[in-house]
């Protein structure tokens, strides 16, 4: 009760749509580095087989929120967070969650394509053999197959599985990062700016691909390009300052913002 | 409200688009105020000089549809810049549409002029003058962005359809009356309608205004005040045939 | 507002300005330019001596030390005689040919050659100082192998002493004062009449890289002294190259960045700077005095070694870590992998060049290290070569030191030429180091 009276103070209530399933249901959620605050009481709710884009200004906490929903902060002595991040019900930063079956639930696709430097295949197989996900070669060979056609790269890559990772295009880089993403088959994709180092037609590539993806997983997405949020999201949530400013569908997002602030931003008079 | 764009040539192209609007507005009004003068005075000259206007109220839509174009393709406008550069579109649209009902008026004007006067020549004139009011009062709506503004022109339609539908009556009556009475009746009719519906579009300006400041559509059911399309007048000695 | 209000950049108003403006970038311009000149100039100047020093160094050295790669042989005639080696007659025994008098075989047989040099005993001493004073091994072991040349007469090659091998060498001259060289006038007319005869020739010095150390010059070599540093570099790269890396490991990947780990690391990077005859004596100190670990042998000097390596394996292997992108950690950390699985899939396989080139650097540097050796009696005359690592042993830098400080005048090319052999091996380590990070050196 408590939660919900305090939420309507600072942010916008996540609107409860019943149709709707909340994958991710994050409660008052307080990011600190050190002394500083990185966020600060975001309720938002991510709901299932729907792309949710993240969008504000730099340094406005979109990632920092994003990485607390597999908990890569934790890598970071300083980080502390406060507040429930729930997953399918289930409190993501409680001591007795793993979080390394956490990260295979929650996959995460990062800016800058980062391939291993091994091997295409070994780069898709890495996750599930690290998981055991397979028994035996061909097991493992039939999920390397299926991820990489669904990341749209198996035409492109099949004949040579053994070559580099490294070697690709920026673009099937990122596309080979997704496919191992999704080795693990997990529920919820991450995605920090995905294509921000990509050409359009790659990133347009990439567009397509997410769009697919919605059908299979929940995918959150932080980027820096609005069009691109407009083209890829149902919702949208708009950050400035560590706050969750606004939320809600793209479309009314885009078209006819309730926050001054979210209005400056979009239309570019500030940020 | 706010301040200007970061990157500042869109706000002049905005600025543009919105003096395009403003100055055709302005085209269409004297369009519309001399039509009116056309038929009032009989003036053959008002209304050839009507007919060559609509040719430059016409070029104007299509700089305004450029300028817009231009500025869909190059700027991705959002939310309130979006909003604006399509509300242009439209009012563009509905400007050069009343423009035309306003060329045609003038236009009828000039067989009025061949024909002998007839009675209800003042409800015209003055229906006309009413629709210029309105027009003026949405035209300085949007330039103001004044959604109060465009409310209150928005309601005041209904007295145009009020006076329409009398007029329509009225001139039935005359038709009914001398048969020689309706090439000129029949004539007037179709400028009140013309008028009207210029009256309509102007209402359609005042609703965009409303969907450019608000985002939303003008939900409220709008006072209808046209009931011609319900009017029957039946004439004592006619024939049911 | 205010750019507007400001005219666009272009010439001000005002003559003066726009005639001097031209000219001062001018000039601002060649000035420039003329720094950036010189600037190449001094590098190229510092280059260049560096260079010149360099091979000054190396010219001295190789000048000094080729010679020592060969050595001067004569031919003598030897009578294997049997009243000597086989006075019973009959079967020939072990143990009497092991024990029989080869030195007078080499004096009868010199003395055979110049019958008429024999009048004094200095003549005798001189002649017989002509050969090698191991000629006597030379002769016992082709008895050994061979006993049916007991009884004949043989043209045997027997290398010339050292200062006689120097003499041929042309390294003491003919033209000095008799009283000013080591060779006498008497020497000089023997090799002479023994040159003329074709019986003096130069073969290559094998007994340097088969020999262990020796009083005798002619008979030296570094073979011990390289099994020593083989021995001592094991015992350094088995202790230093796993505590350097989990070290660099733990402290870059897992440790929590707080005021202890900065004290380590300080101390780390001090270490790198301490003086390394001070592990010298710490060595003397824990593994000698208090570990009671034998003298001179190769296990302590590893250890000493490794203590003293460390530091330079540390700090090259965290820069090797620091040096693989975060994105790569991310990566494997985004998929579920636990930190450990980060660093052993990922982290360290990338950083292997890197760990390696330093750790190699770092051997390399203990294989020229002699400082901390003193402290550990590894400096000392040890003729056998090593067997194990507890054995006595010396190694390469410790042999140049000792040979350097042989008063005998053929040790100076012996000196030189350990160092040359020193330096091949430096190089060559050094070699592996860039061969190995070509190879594995990723792209990222």
């Amino acid at each position: 009760m408590n939660d919900l009276t305090y939420a309507t103070e600072t942010a916008p209530p996540p609107e409860m749509d019943s149709a709707k399933i909340a994958k991710i249901v994050t409660r008052n959620v307080n990011v600190y580095y050190g002394d500083k605050q990185a966020l600060i009481d975001v309720n938002l709710d991510i709901y299932e087989h729907e792309v949710t884009a993240l969008i504000g200004p730099s340094g406005c906490g979109k990632s920092t929120y994003l990485r607390c929903l597999n908990r890569m902060n934790d890598v970071i002595d300083i980080c502390r967070v406060t507040g429930d991040i729930l997953l399918d019900g289930q409190d993501v930063y409680t001591s007795d969650l793993d979080v390394v079956q956490l990260r295979a639930q929650v996959g995460m696709v990062f800016q800058k394509p980062n391939p291993f430097p091994k091997s295409i295949y070994d780069n898709v197989a890495y996750g599930p053999r690290i998981h055991g996900l397979a028994q035996g070669r061909a097991e493992l060979d039939t999920i390397v197959q299926q991820s990489l056609e669904r990341a749209g790269l198996w035409k492109e890559v099949q004949d040579r599985l053994d070559e580099p990772g490294t070697g690709l295009s920026g673009g099937q880089q990122q596309r080979l990062c997704i496919a191992r993403a999704i080795a693990v088959n997990p529920e919820v994709i991450l995605m920090d700016e995905p294509c921000s180092a990509l050409d359009p037609i790659a990133t347009a590539r990439i567009e397509e691909l997410i769009d697919e993806l919605r059908e299979n997983y929940t995918i959150v997405i932080v980027t820096h390009s609005m069009q691109q949020a407009a083209r890829v999201s149902q919702r949208t949530a708009f950050f400035h300052l560590g706050e969750l400013v606004e939320v809600g569908e793209t479309e009314h997002i885009f078209t006819n913002p309730s926050d001054s602030r979210t209005q400056g931003y979009i239309t570019g008079r500030f940020g | 409200m706010e301040d200007g764009h970061i990157v500042s040539s869109f706000d002049e192209e905005l600025n543009r688009m919105r003096s395009a609007i403003s100055r055709m507005g302005g085209m269409v009004e004297a369009q519309l105020s001399n039509a009116v003068k056309a038929i009032g005075r009989r003036d053959d000259a008002i209304a050839r000089h009507c007919l060559q206007a609509d040719a430059e109220i016409d070029a104007m839509e299509d700089e305004v549809e450029a300028l817009t174009l231009r500025m869909l393709a190059l700027r991705q406008p959002v939310a309130t810049d979006l909003r604006a550069i399509l509300a242009a579109l439209r009012i563009s649209h509905d400007l050069e549409r009343m423009g035309d009902y306003a060329t045609n008026v003038a236009k009828r004007a000039s067989a009025l002029n061949q024909l002998p006067e007839v009675g209800p020549i003042n409800g015209i004139v003055r229906m006309g003058q009413l629709t210029h009011q309105i027009a003026t009062g949405v035209l300085d709506a949007y330039a103001e962005s004044d959604v109060d503004k465009a409310i209150a022109v928005w309601e005041r339609d209904q007295e145009i359809d009020q006076m329409y539908t009398s007029l329509f009556r009225e001139l039935l009556t005359y038709m009914m009356e001398d048969p020689r009475n309706i090439s000129p009746c029949t004539h007037l009719l179709f400028v009140a309608k013309n008028i009207e519906r210029i009256g309509d579009h102007a209402t359609n300006i005042a609703e965009t205004v409303y969907f450019q400041e608000n985002g939303t559509r003008l939900e409220k059911l709008r006072p209808k005040g046209d009931q011609t399309s319900f009017a029957v007048v039946t004439p004592s000695d006619s024939d049911e045939s | 507002m205010t750019d507007a209000a400001m005219p666009p950049t272009g010439p001000p108003p005002g003559g003066v300005a726009d005639i001097r403006r031209p000219t001062i970038a001018h000039a601002h311009l060649r000035r420039r330019y003329a720094a950036e000149r010189r600037f190449k100039l001094y590098g190229l100047a510092s280059i260049a001596v560096a260079g010149l020093v360099l091979l000054l160094l190396i010219g001295s050295i190789v000048s000094k030390g080729y010679s020592a790669f060969w050595q001067y042989y004569v031919q003598i005639d030897i009578t294997f005689a049997a009243e000597e080696l086989n006075p019973n007659g009959g079967q020939v025994e072990d143990t009497t040919v092991r024990s029989a008098d080869y030195l007078k075989l080499v004096r009868d047989g010199l003395k055979h050659a110049f019958p008429d040099a024999t009048k004094s005993r200095r003549d005798r001493r001189a002649l017989y100082g002509l050969v090698s004073a191991n000629s006597d091994v030379v002769l016992r072991n082709m008895v050994l192998d061979d006993p049916s040349i007991i009884g004949t007469t043989r043209n045997v090659w027997l290398k010339l002493s050292d200062d006689m091998d120097t003499f041929a060498k042309g390294n003491i001259k003919r033209n000095l004062p008799e009283s000013d060289r080591r060779v006498s006038d008497q020497e000089i007319g023997w090799y002479d009449i023994l040159a003329s005869q074709d019986r003096i020739t130069a073969r290559f010095n094998i007994d340097l890289f088969r020999n262990g150390d020796s009083r005798e010059p002619e008979e030296a070599g570094i073979y011990g002294a390289l099994i020593g540093s083989i021995l001592t570099l094991t015992v350094t790269l088995l202790v230093s190259f796993p505590i350097g890396v989990m070290t660099a490991v733990y402290l870059e990947e897992f440790a929590p960045k707080n005021r202890w780990t900065d004290l380590i690391e300080v101390n780390i990077n001090n270490l790198a700077a301490v003086p390394s005859i001070v592990f010298g004596l710490l060595g003397l100190a824990v593994f000698l005095n208090f570990f009671g670990l034998p003298r001179s042998a190769p296990l302590v000097g590893g250890l000493v070694l490794a203590l003293m390596t460390l530091p330079t394996i540390i700090i090259t292997a965290r820069s090797a870590l620091k040096a693989v992108p975060p994105s790569i950690r991310e990566a494997a950390l985004g998929l579920g992998a636990s930190p450990l699985q980060v660093v052993a899939h990922h982290v360290l396989p990338l950083a292997m060049p890197g760990v390696l080139t330093g750790t190699i650097i770092g051997m390399a540097q203990a294989l020229g290290e002699t400082a901390p050796l003193l402290m550990i009696g590894m400096v000392a005359f040890i003729v056998d070569v090593p067997q194990g690592f507890t054995d006595p042993a010396t190694v390469l830098p410790v042999q140049i030191y000792i040979w350097a400080d042989s008063p005998e005048r053929a040790f100076v090319e012996r000196t030189s030429a350990a160092i040359m052999i020193l330096l091949g091996f430096l190089v060559l380590m050094n070699l592996v180091a860039v061969v190995l990070r070509r190879k594995f050196e990723r792209r990222w």
